[in-house]
Formats: C-alpha cells, structure tokens, sequence
C-alpha cells in the first residue's frame, strides 16, 4: 500500500496535456490586443502539466492512502461516524438540486425552497424548538451563530451579560466559542458520577450569566438526569441553556433537547443526519431556537405564503448573515432524504441501536481497559487506558496499532477529565461482526503489548506513512507547497 | 514516583509551582507548571503569555498551554499583577517539558497579598495530593 508521495506539483513534464483541443477556426489574436499590459501575467502560470491517465493515477492514489467509513470500522467517540447512505448522494445530485444558481429568482426554485421548509419542520418536531436557520455549515458555526444570537437576545432585554459556563466534560469547540464571541468562559467541574456538579453550578450562575452550554448526553456518553436541575437554576438566574447537538444521535424520539429546557440547539446534519463527516464534508450545522429567539436569528430565513415559498428578509432583529447564500444546501438534501427514508420510528432505532451497540461494545472492552465511570452509557463510552500505559503502551499507542488492523482509532485524550482517554463511538450502522473485530482487536493488541511492546509503541505497519512527528507539525508546521529551491525562503 | 518537586517551592491543586523571590526588596513570585503537569501534558508545542501589566485575580487564566494532546490553562495561584513573562517560551516551549522548575518559569507577578503565597500548598501536602490523583485512576 505504500506509494510515493510525490505532490501534483512535482508530477509530469513541461508541455504534457491532458487534452487535445480542436485547431482554432479563427484567426488568433495576441493577448496583447485583448487585455491591457497591468492585467497581463508577467510569468508564466506554474500548473502541473500531466496526461490524464497520470492524473487519474494520481488522484486514485491518494484516496487509497486515506481512511473512510466506507473502508472500514470508524469508532471516533463524538464524531458520530455513521455510514453515509449512497441514495443521499443521488438525492442531492438529482439536476433540480444541483444544477441551482444560489441567485435564481425564488418562483423558479420553489422546489429547493420547499426543501428547507420541510427539513426546518422535521428538525423542529425532533428537537422540540420553534424556528431553525440553516446558515451555519459547521457545528462551531452553528455554536458561534447561537452565542451570537443569544447575546442579541439579552441586548434587546436591555441586560449585558458575558459569562458562559461550560462544563470540563465540554467539547473543546464550546468555550472556543465562548471567547470568540467576547464571553467570558466558566468552567463547571463533573462530579464523580461524571455528571454537571449541581451545587458548583448553583455558585456560578447569577446576573452575568447570558448562557450553560451543554451536551446531553455528555461527552462520556453519560445522560445528564439533573437536566430538568440545571434548567432550572440557569433559567431562574435569567441565563439560557443551549444544546451542543453532537450527541443527539443517542436520544432521537425518546427525548427532545426542547423539553429538557434547552433554548437553542444546534445538529450536525453531517454527524446525526447521515451526511459525510470529516474530509469528506462539507458539513451543516442547523441552529435551532425557541419562540423568543426566532426573530434574532440570521436572514433570510425561508418562509411561505399563498404564492408559494420565499426568502424572508424583513427581520429587523436579526444578527444577520453568517454565511453566504443558505448554507450548504446539497447537505441539506441528505439529511432530509436520510429523515424520511428513516420516517419517525426508523430514527428511533437509530438512537436505539446506537446506545445497544456503545453497551455491547462497552461490557466487553471494560473487561480488559479500565472504564471510570461504570454505568449504562448512551451512544458513546470512554476507556482509560491506565492498565496498559503501566505496561509500556499509553492510549495513543493502542490508538496507532488499531490502524494495522485496518479499522480507525477511537478518539484519544478527550474527554480531558478522563486520564488516557480512548473515547468509542460505534454508531448504529455497524453489525455485532465488526463489533466483535473491534473486540478481538483491542484485546490482542493489550496482550501484545506484554509480548512484544516495540511493536506496538513503533505502530502502525501497514500504513502508507507510519508516525508523523506531531511536535514538528504543531511547532513548525508548512502549511503551503514551495519549489524544492525556495523552500529556504518560506 | 518518578516526578522532581523541589523543596522550597509551594504549589497549587491545579499543578503550578510558586516561589516567592526578593527583588530589590519587591517582593514578587515566579509561577509555572510542575514536573507532574508537563509530564501529563505531554510534547508542549504552543503557550500564550499575558501582556505584562494585566491584574489578575487567583483562579483567573494566566497563561495558555498547547500539548500535542491538549489545551489547558495556567491559572493564577494568586493575585498580583504580571512583572514579567518567559518570552524564550514562545520560540522554545519545549523548555516547559525540559526545564520546568527554571528556565521553563512562565510569568512573573508582583503579588498583592503575601499571605495567599503562605496558604499554598507545600512540597509534602502537593505529593500527598499527587499521590491521591494518581489512585483514583
């Protein structure tokens, strides 16, 4: 599986084409005559010059180099890696969807207006909020687009409040977020149930507080039962709560972030919704809002009347555009082509299977790697790999060696309140067989590591490269492509 | 264990070392983190120093740490405000790893009440406190 590594750039040789164009039946005109002396290039354009069969090579290539969900077993705890059905990818290519001009006038995209309409009625009877925008195309986005709209809210109530808590248990992106959008960040510590730590909540909310953000079910995979609890507390000190939605793939129509009391919500179209994750985005990340806040959130939203479906622009109150057009819109298209081949009960067992398989694989697993909080989980679990680290091998290592057998890591180091963290998320897709692969694999790289300790801490084998020097990469990382000659430069 | 804690240091439940130097009769305190903090760290790549003159309160974020496994923060063990920060850091905050009780020090206040330096922890009641962490994984 190895291959070379060489960059496009360094490929094929000066005057190769991959094309033959017809002779000009024209006469030609030097550019000269057609285009100013300023706007003329004065070098020449330095693009790989390559045949189309090396291209192809090239680009199959490097797909062979990489990891996907279509590959194999991708059990990255929080990053909801399901499998991405193949008829969305029809859906979204259908040419009355992907063949739109985003500046076409609205009667004669009424299709794709309606689309957004319906999918906004389906995320609103999943979550329990009232109004959705579809703006964001990231979960963080969909974070900072929340805070924002929560601040405008406060504004508008005449109150300036800055304070955000968020949990230790936190995605790394919410307090991200918090400080990007001029908030001071709280941290709120877990108790040993892993849990929100009630009564350290009770002493951090007051009068500056404008919101808790929260995952439910936490990042250890562990519903917060105090919800109903924390609600309240945040929302008697006139705080908001908001819904982190990278966890909703464990509770889909059993319960609705809308009743526990959260105010606004944002979904990965492209973790929940089946859409493609990672690389192989883009992603989507809808904001959901309850009645109150609907009015701030950013235009235009879509609207209908008697003469169909429209773009609303008249929203005095809004925060404005936080994205150009509406969002991406073919990701939209999957998730709502993925919805209603699910229907109502079919999400349900999405969350079922979800939260069976994260238990099969967790009574398992614990059996050979520590589990810190040893309870029935949701959709996701978190190992400790202290056993192994005193044998030689820490998390990471146990991470690298899963690549020899073929199937993608758990995400390590995170949640930050768990010592060498081996977070699994095994999503609802995978069979008991993959399962208990993932099973046999974690159990024989644990005995390899009492047997042969090297060659698991030199993992992995097999890959197209083995370990990359991660200290080098953040210290002095080269972020574009330079010329062999200039790279002195750079 | 196989971590260094000086003797004359004091120390704080979120792993930072304190030592209180005379500097032309100015009393101030040097602050970093602890052999036991770098060492679960990990490979440090990044920090981000405060600009000198801020105020802080104890408990407030001082510093911001970057390891190839996480960010976390350095939070004031004390209230002061900033003299001086470890600017070697930036080029070099492998010294963090390498050195971390000299020359990987991160920032240097002018404290504003000496008694909170006294109720910091001492080296014996820190490895007491070490130790528990450490069982409780």
């Amino acid at each position: 599986m190895k291959k070379g590594k060489a960059l496009i750039f360094e490929m094929g040789h000066a005057g190769r084409r991959g094309y033959s164009l017809p002779p000009l039946d024209v006469p030609p005109k030097p550019l000269a005559e057609l285009l100013p002396q300023e706007l003329a290039r004065q070098l020449p354009l330095e693009i790989p010059e390559l045949s189309e069969g090396e291209i192809v090579r090239h680009y199959t290539n490097l797909s062979r180099s990489n990891f996907a969900v279509d590959l194999g077993f991708y059990p990255l705890g929080s990053c909801t890696m399901k499998y991405n059905p193949k008829i969305n990818e029809e859906a979204a290519g259908l040419p009355g969807f992907a063949f739109l001009h985003p500046c076409q006038d609205g009667s004669t995209v009424q299709g794709a207006l309606e689309l957004i309409h319906r999918t906004e009625e389906c995320l609103k009877e999943i979550t329990g909020m009232a109004r959705f925008t579809f703006q964001p195309v990231a979960g963080a986005h969909g974070e900072i687009t929340g805070l924002l709209v929560i601040q405008a809210y406060h504004r508008a109530r005449g109150e300036d409040r800055r304070r955000v808590l968020v949990p230790d248990s936190a995605h790394g992106t919410n307090p991200a977020t918090a400080a990007m959008a001029g908030c001071e960040v709280v941290q709120i510590p877990s108790d040993a149930r892993g849990m929100v730590d009630l009564a350290a909540l009770q002493k951090a909310v007051d009068e500056h507080t404008a919101a808790l953000m929260l995952t439910n079910p936490n990042t250890l995979g562990l519903f917060e039962e105090d919800i109903l609890e924390i609600s309240r507390l945040v929302h008697a000190a006139g705080g908001l709560l908001y819904y982190d939605g990278a966890n909703l793939n464990a509770i889909m129509g059993y319960a609705r972030p809308g009743d526990m009391g959260f105010d606004v919500v944002h979904l990965n179209l492209h973790k929940t919704f089946s859409a493609p994750h990672g690389g192989g985005g883009p992603g989507s990340g809808p904001l959901g809002v309850r009645e109150e806040l609907a009015p701030f959130l950013p235009l235009p939203v879509v609207e209908a009347n008697e003469n169909g479906y429209y773009l609303d622009y008249e929203r005095p109150l809004s925060i404005g555009k936080v994205h150009s057009f509406y969002g991406n819109f073919a990701v939209i298209v999957k998730a709502y082509t993925y919805i209603r081949m699910l229907g109502a009960d079919g999400l349900k067992q999405v969350s079922t299977d979800a939260v069976i398989n994260a238990n099969y694989l967790m009574s398992r697993l614990k059996q050979t790697y520590h589990l810190p909080y040893d309870r029935l989980c949701k959709h996701e679990f978190v190992l400790s790999a202290v056993k192994q680290k005193k044998k030689g091998a820490a998390a990471a290592d146990v991470a690298k060696a899963l690549l020899d057998y073929g199937m993608h890591p758990p995400t390590v180091y995170f949640p930050l309140i768990v010592e060498e963290a081996l977070m699994v998320e095994p999503t609802e897709t995978e069979s008991k067989e993959t399962l208990d692969q993932f099973i046999a694999a974690m159990e024989e790289i644990d005995r390899r590591i009492g047997e042969n300790l090297t060659e698991i801490t030199r993992a992995p084998h097999s890959t197209p490269v083995g370990r990359l020097d991660e200290v080098k990469a953040a210290r002095q990382p080269r972020v574009r492509w330079s010329r062999e000659k200039d790279r002195e430069k750079d | 264990m196989h971590w260094h804690f000086p003797e004359d240091l004091k120390y704080t439940g979120k792993h930072e070392w304190v030592k209180m130097t005379d500097q032309n009769g100015k009393k101030t305190v040097l602050i970093g983190i602890t052999d036991y903090a770098q060492d679960k760290l990990g490979k440090i790549v990044f920090v981000e120093l405060p600009e000198t003159g801020r105020e802080v309160k104890p408990g407030e974020s001082l510093a911001v740490i970057e390891s190839v496994k996480a960010v976390s923060d350095v939070f004031s063990p004390v209230a002061g405000s900033v003299l001086e920060v470890n600017e070697g850091l930036f080029d070099t905050p492998e010294l963090l790893n390498e050195d971390p009780y000299a020359a990987g020090w991160i920032v240097r206040l002018a404290i504003a009440d000496e008694a909170e330096y006294a109720g910091l922890m001492s080296v014996s009641e820190y490895l007491t406190f070490v130790r528990q962490a450490e069982e409780e994984v």
